[in-house]
């Protein structure tokens, strides 16, 4: 088996610069790479574009990236849980661009499957769809989105192995498995890396050939956003 | 007198149908859950990547790895799925979802949806209320009648930056049940108490009122 691993994270990051555009998985603080964005903090790296569902909270997540303004534009469809974010997009520090959640994760997926484009029904006649093309299929009206171009996508899965082939859990799958290939370089971080053939072939859901590095994270905090709870 | 957020939710729920896959949006929809009718087979989908969401877990049993779309801890229902935004999409833009439940800020007449953005004040992002609108069968929106500032946000236009054209069929606000009928509102019950006239003005958009009203019943 082709051998993926890297030693920890500053062997995964190798390669990054400033000005550079990342994928981020992760849907609110579900299935983030912590340990990628720790080391983008670290690094200091500046004028990123982050394409990534959401910014953080203000001190986790992406927000670790806008406190120290390494973010020159986002990507997202749902910022509302950061107050930094907003402060910084409204005073005009930060270049957003705002775009509906299936059209993002439809972007990745084209990246990651060699398509070019697409077009769907979202955004039609809203400012979503200014300046794009327009085009009515089956009676009914569509625009045209663009599989997104990056240099890294950074995601996080539960399980790995030294192949490269992921397992997710639950909610935190998310935006993960369709970053995976849609950049240049993939780099996966996991809670559990085994040698390859300890996992079931059956169960993976992303393979190996979609990742170039993968390393075992050294810890999750894994907060929880909204902690809601019902009596026993 | 008007209707509670939970009672505009429990007239919600009664549009739910048995065998009915459905998307709740955050805030008031979400607490339809609470009230649909136990005699009937309902899934939820919720965009982040879940089909068969159940309720909020017990204390200390919450799950970082298990959140809803309001990035609420959840649990998962015997028979649920999980799967990446991608295929999430795939259910919503394929019309797999048979009814979705959102918020709004603002509805107009001809079923435009205004409820990601308010310019220069507050932007929070679309999420994935821009492909459920644009692709739903069946929308239902539950709002209050009129903002903070007792402004109607029933309108004949929408005014602030639009989340979906043409899209509203149905609307429940703590004063009545609307449906959006040839560019209009057609007034279809009204919320215990509440007069037509109260109705009407609180309603900027035009109103079709026919027969008699009958009050909401639950």
């Amino acid at each position: 088996m082709i051998n993926k691993t890297v030693a920890n994270v500053s062997e995964a990051c190798e390669g990054i610069a400033d000005g550079m555009t990342f994928m981020l998985g992760g849907f609110g603080l579900s299935g983030i790479p912590e340990n990628a964005i720790a080391e983008l903090v670290k690094r200091g790296v500046k004028n990123v574009t982050c394409i990534s569902n959401n910014a953080g909270v203000d001190d986790f997540g992406l927000g670790l990236l806008l406190q120290k303004r390494q973010i020159k534009k986002m990507i997202s469809s749902y910022v509302g849980e950061n107050a930094e974010f907003e402060r910084q997009m409204l005073s005009g520090e930060l270049e957003v661009e705002l775009i509906p959640q299936g059209t993002l994760a439809q972007r990745c997926q084209a990246a990651q499957s060699g398509i070019p484009g697409f077009y769907t029904p979202a955004g039609y006649g809203t400012e979503v769809a200014e300046g794009k093309e327009a085009r009515e299929f089956n009676g009914k009206m569509h625009i045209l989105e663009h599989a997104f171009k990056a240099d890294f996508a950074f995601v996080k899965a539960w399980k790995g192995d030294t192949a490269g082939n992921l397992i997710f859990k639950g909610t935190a799958r998310n935006f993960n498995p369709n970053m995976c290939g849609a950049a240049t370089i993939t780099v996966a971080e996991v809670e559990e890396l085994v040698p390859a053939g300890t996992l079931d072939p059956n169960h993976i859901h992303i393979p190996g050939i979609f990742v170039q590095r993968i390393f075992q994270g050294e810890r999750y905090e894994k907060r929880i956003e909204q902690r809601t709870v019902r009596k026993k | 007198m008007s209707l509670s957020k939970e009672q505009i939710a429990q007239r919600i729920a009664k549009e739910v149908k048995d065998g009915y896959y459905v998307n709740l949006g955050i805030g008031i929809p979400t607490l339809v859950a609470n009230f649909v009718r136990n005699d009937i087979e309902v899934e939820f989908q919720s965009e982040n990547g879940i089909l068969g969401m159940g309720p909020f877990p017990f204390e200390g049993e919450e799950d970082p790895d298990l959140i809803n779309a309001g990035k609420q801890t959840i649990t998962a229902l015997p028979g649920a799925s999980f799967f990446d935004s991608a295929m999430s999409f795939s259910m919503i833009r394929g019309q797999h979802v048979d009814l979705t439940i959102l918020g709004a800020m603002e509805v107009a007449q001809n079923g435009d949806i205004a409820n990601w953005k308010i310019p220069g004040k507050m932007v929070k992002g679309m999420g994935g209320a821009m492909d459920l609108v644009a692709s739903a069968e069946n929308i239902i929106v539950a709002m209050m009648h009129t903002n903070r500032a007792g402004d109607s946000k029933l309108l004949k236009a929408c005014s602030l930056p639009l989340t979906g054209v043409n899209c509203v069929k149905k609307i429940v606000t703590d004063l009545c049940v609307l449906e959006i009928v040839d560019n209009q509102f057609k007034l279809l019950e009204r919320a215990p108490g509440v007069t037509v006239e109260q109705i009407k003005e609180a309603t900027e958009g035009d109103l079709i009122v026919e027969g008699t009203i009958p009050e909401i019943v639950f």
